[in-house]
């Protein structure tokens, strides 16, 4: 479903239209520029990847969409979702995740850490 | 001062489950002689530890939520620091926490009830959203 909204709002960058690139990446606010070749990197629920045109999934957050508020520090199976393999928190910039809710997720993720639910590096054995 | 607490400690794998009964029930004594409540006391059970802690891979979890001032928190991990069996320990303020959930919860039942009471006032129940696509 999301696929299909962004669908003709690619149409419309192709068509080089920097305001619309802008007001787009306002709405969001994790694109700097109207355009950059930036590697898609592996973010989201599925990126995908081309070779030279590839359609950049609009990420949105998680927490916002299946209106989740409760960001608990149990819940270990959501909290693994945004750890990478290392350990570390993904940023937001690949996880699409917005800022109030990515700040609860942090903090989150540290309690857990500290009663050993998540590992501070390397993966949970 | 009452708020809610929330307090998580891992005792060692190896301890006797009497043992542990026998641990918490000597902190929920510490608790309500400092004027505090215990609402709940969940045994998580056995859990395989993120990363080693002392020597220990396992853990047995245990949840406490206590209501009670910052004093009872403070003699509450004086107690889990000084018990031999207890290798880490969490505590997490939760009052203002579930405040915030609750709000949210109102606001979005009576954003659901204004929303369902003029789609379909026939139809008390069955569906908030079928009314308004069909």
């Amino acid at each position: 479903m999301a696929e299909e909204t962004r669908a003709p709002g690619a149409a419309a960058t192709e068509s080089s239209a920097p305001s619309e690139g802008q007001s787009q990446g306002q709405s969001h606010g994790h694109r700097p520029g109207p355009r950059g070749p930036r590697p898609g990197g592996p973010g989201g629920p599925g990126g995908r990847e081309g070779g030279r045109k590839y359609f950049r999934r609009k990420k949105v957050c998680k927490f916002c969409v299946e209106k989740i508020e409760n960001i608990n520090y149990k819940d270990v199976r959501l909290l693994a979702q945004f750890v990478a393999e290392s350990g570390k928190i993904v940023p937001r910039r690949l996880t699409g995740v917005c800022t109030p809710h990515q700040r609860r997720l942090s903090t989150a993720i540290k309690q857990a850490r500290n009663i050993a639910l998540l590992p501070f590096a390397g993966r949970a054995n | 001062m009452n708020r809610t607490y929330e307090v998580m400690f891992i005792v060692r794998p190896d301890m006797a489950e009497e043992d542990l009964d026998k641990l918490i029930s000597t902190l929920e004594t510490a608790v309500t002689s400092t004027n505090g409540t215990v609402k709940s006391v969940e045994k998580m059970g056995k859990r395989r530890l993120a990363y080693v802690v002392g020597r220990f891979h396992d853990g047995m979890y245990v949840l406490l939520t206590v209501e009670g001032g910052g004093g009872l928190i403070h003699e509450l991990e004086r107690r889990l620091r000084v018990s031999e069996p207890v290798i880490k320990f969490l505590t997490v303020r939760i009052d203002e926490e579930q405040k915030r959930l609750d709000k949210i919860k109102k606001l979005r039942d009576a954003r659901k009830k204004a929303s369902a009471a003029p789609a379909a006032p026939a139809t008390p129940e069955g569906g908030e959203a079928a009314p308004v696509t069909a």
